[in-house]
């Protein structure tokens, strides 16, 4: 009895041992309950609609994600100045997320129409 | 941007008296696709409604051609649900003229998403045109995602850069630009240093009487830059043909007909065989433009160009798909 208990111990610490060590973006991906708000990801919605993007500037935490939807019937792109991110084309309905992880101010433009410019502040 | 405007219907060529060597600001809507005929430099233009009614000998010239434009292959919205028709249309159009065109000009926005299956429907559909010779330029739903390669190895054969050239027919001087690639934020359609450079080459050996036509998706002059109708650096390149007693400007993009004289230099848009586009200003945005089932093809058209030897001019007309 008492060497099948020291024997499922061991079992125990071993698995923490592999818990611990590689997984680190499995836990990432699900905080624990009490982890700090700034963690937590956060997305918004950016509508791409009548040749502009709406509302043409957000400001966000650091860590949020933004998807841009395309609303109109002809394909657009989202494409940042200095190419940080850039979208295929976006046809009718299709969206494109881009996950923030920088402070800074990201301008950005459709790259088919350039005109359309817009702008996403990262604090 | 304010321009001077003028309402001007295409079936009545030049019956205004207007000195069109003289500078002058003079823009046409007409729902209607466009015959062009050059003259000698000077460019007239008639309604394809009305070519019909005309004598041929009105018509011809040492050369005629066909312009169409944003085909749009692939859009399925509301605006035309029937892309491939109304193609098949601007063909059949093409194909009743009275003199058959020496080659069709198309000015870009060939396919919607610049799929291989869009590309491959139109270069089928024009296989039924009276001519077989077509001669492109890129529109900007041409080169999505790809920088423009799959459009050079479709189209441009024998072109420098991202696919612009030139040629020569009955003694007329043909360019074709490429203006959709590398736009900027904030911009307009842009040329670029290397293609400017190119050009400036390509017309420096030609005499001052050779006609030049200039055709490039988006407008070459400012229609209206709030929509993106203009060009960043077009002012540089019609620098290069001030020279020349006979210039005409085609272009497609802002899916409507529209003609400005200024100068010796006709700028000329062409409608749009797939769907309409708003007058300049006249709607929260360019997209296409919903109208009933039975005006649509009203809006919708091919132009159609003929060139006389000692006369001034080409002659421009458009036609409506109706």
């Amino acid at each position: 009895m008492m060497k099948t208990r020291t024997w499922m111990f061991g079992v125990a610490i071993l698995l923490a041992a592999i818990a611990a060590g590689p997984s680190q973006s499995i836990l990432a991906a699900t905080p624990p309950a009490n982890s700090s708000p700034e963690v937590a990801v956060k997305e918004v919605a950016v509508k791409i609609d009548n040749f502009s993007f709406s509302p043409a500037t957000i400001t966000v935490p650091l860590g949020t994600t933004v998807r841009w939807t395309n609303r109109d019937d002809i394909p657009h792109t989202v494409v940042s100045d200095d190419k940080t991110f850039k979208s295929k084309a976006l046809d009718t309905d299709e969206d494109f997320t881009y996950t923030f992880t920088k402070p800074g101010t990201y301008g950005y433009f459709c790259s088919i129409h350039p005109k359309m410019t817009a702008k996403v502040v990262v604090q | 941007m304010k321009v001077e405007t003028k309402e001007q219907r295409f079936g009545e060529p030049d019956s205004d008296g207007i000195d069109r060597r003289g500078f002058l600001k003079c823009m046409a809507w007409a729902g209607t696709g466009a015959l062009c005929v050059i003259k000698g430099g000077v460019l007239n233009s008639y309604g394809l409604g009305r070519v019909a009614g005309m004598r041929s000998h009105e018509l011809q010239g040492e050369l005629s051609f066909v312009q169409i434009s944003d085909s749009h292959m692939g859009f399925d919205k509301a605006a035309n649900p029937d892309v491939i028709g109304t193609l098949k249309a601007a063909v059949n159009k093409i194909n009743a003229l009275p003199v058959a065109p020496a080659f069709i000009l198309h000015t870009g926005d060939i396919s919607h998403l610049s799929k291989p299956e869009e590309f491959d429907t139109v270069d089928q559909l024009l296989k039924s045109a009276s001519t077989q010779d077509v001669f492109f330029v890129p529109g900007e739903h041409d080169v999505l995602n790809d920088e423009g390669k799959q459009y050079l190895e479709r189209y441009g054969k024998g072109s420098q850069g991202s696919g612009w050239y030139s040629f020569d027919k009955s003694g007329v001087h043909f360019v074709g630009l490429v203006n959709v690639l590398n736009l900027k934020a904030g911009g307009l359609g842009s040329l670029g240093g290397e293609q400017l450079d190119w050009l400036a080459k390509d017309v420096q050996h030609l005499s001052k009487s050779t006609p030049i036509v200039i055709f490039a998706h988006i407008p070459l002059w400012s229609v209206y830059p709030e929509w993106g109708w203009g060009t960043d650096d077009s002012a540089q390149a019609l620098s290069y043909l001030k020279r020349f007693g006979s210039v005409t400007v085609l272009n497609g993009h802002i899916h409507q007909t529209m003609q400005k004289v200024e100068g010796n230099i006709t700028f000329h848009t062409a409608a749009s065989t797939a769907f309409p586009q708003p007058k300049p200003g006249e709607a929260p945005s360019p997209g296409p433009m919903k109208v009933p089932a039975d005006k649509l093809r009203t809006l919708l058209g091919v132009t159609d160009v003929n060139y006389v030897r000692g006369k001034h001019s080409l002659a421009v007309v458009d036609a409506n798909l109706v």
